[in-house]
């Protein structure tokens, strides 16, 4: 399988969403946000940073980039596509998922070792969990506000396209504790915590067992692979 | 020539730390009678060639596209510089 990873201007983690991708049993794709060419993967990862410096908003700049019209072509089409904060942003700039991203209520940068619930693993990216699994995995941002109307809240919670929950302490105000939603068909998942942080030991959250032992995060990456994997047949 | 402003403000409903943090600062200045701000944008384009209602409408559209999120932000309006009012004390 190839998972293709697109730079921005400004992108920070796209090494490490293809360090992630290659741990989680894939080959990564270096993707350009300048041109119309998705390189024929399988799937995308939109890596988190501060495409374009985060102005006119988070996200809103990247989202009318050269290759986000073939990302939201593909999308739309099943291709899965993950969301990683700042990617998480360029994706409801970009409409492909609902709702908003505003200042942390706190108006602090925040960084931490975020604990989360999965609510569900009827996406491609999260179909390696089971429902309700406790994981954890770095969080940091200063807009990770999840904001939306209502009616959108009571969509997204009634037809269980909440896929992530915050635990312990809801980190930015987001509303109803989200930290990460899908859109209907389960292929486009955005959330604002890191998985790509927390895939190889040595490298992400403590844990109960050993320091920076946490590798939670690597189920993304293996539940788009085995997902791709079963429709191979 | 002309110009055409645009001007943005966050959604009464949410919060706005920014201008909490603004108001804060007012608040220990002494300027307490201040009770709150809110900030918003101002975005001024220029434009080449003269400006008419279909220009105008072009920038609407933009606006509520492009230069705001309509779920977090309203675009509160949009015109030209030149017929701007200038009210009172202000100068440009």
């Amino acid at each position: 399988m190839r998972i293709g990873v697109i730079t921005f201007p400004g992108s920070l983690d796209d090494h490490d969403a293809r360090r992630a991708v290659r741990l989680g049993g894939a080959e990564a794709v270096s993707l350009w946000h300048g041109e119309h060419d998705l390189k024929g993967v399988d799937a995308i990862v939109l890596p988190g940073g501060f495409s374009y410096g985060d102005y006119l908003r988070c996200g809103a700049i990247a989202a009318r980039s050269p290759i986000m019209s073939e990302v939201i072509d593909a999308a739309s089409a099943g291709m899965p596509v993950l969301g990683i904060c700042n990617g998480f942003q360029i994706l409801v700039e970009s409409h492909l998922l609902p709702g908003g991203l505003v200042r942390n209520d706190h108006g602090d940068f925040i960084c931490r070792d975020q604990r989360l619930r999965v609510e569900s693993t009827s996406t491609a990216w999260t179909n390696g969990f089971t429902e309700g699994q406790e994981i954890t995995v770095p969080l940091k941002n200063g807009e990770g506000g999840f904001i939306a109307d209502a009616e959108t809240i009571a969509r997204l919670e009634g037809e269980g396209l909440v896929v992530f929950r915050y635990l312990d302490v809801n980190p930015n105000g987001s509303m109803n504790d989200i930290a990460g939603i899908a859109n209907e068909r389960g292929n486009v998942v955005g959330l604002m915590p890191h998985p790509e942080h927390a895939t190889e030991p040595g490298f992400g959250p403590d844990t109960a067992l050993a320091m920076r032992s946490g590798t939670d995060g690597l189920t993304f990456f293996t539940s788009v692979v085995s997902a791709f994997a079963a429709q191979l047949g | 020539m002309p110009t055409i402003v645009v001007e943005v403000m966050p959604k009464a409903e949410l919060l706005d730390p920014a201008g909490k943090a603004v108001a804060g600062a007012l608040h220990r200045l002494g300027k307490g009678h201040f009770t709150a701000v809110r900030i918003g944008k101002r975005f001024e384009l220029t434009v080449d060639g003269p400006v008419d209602d279909a220009t105008l409408a072009e920038v609407r559209e933009l606006a509520e596209e492009m230069l705001a999120n309509t779920v977090i932000e309203d675009v509160l309006s949009v015109h030209t510089l030149d017929t701007e009012t200038v009210t009172a004390g202000e100068t440009h």
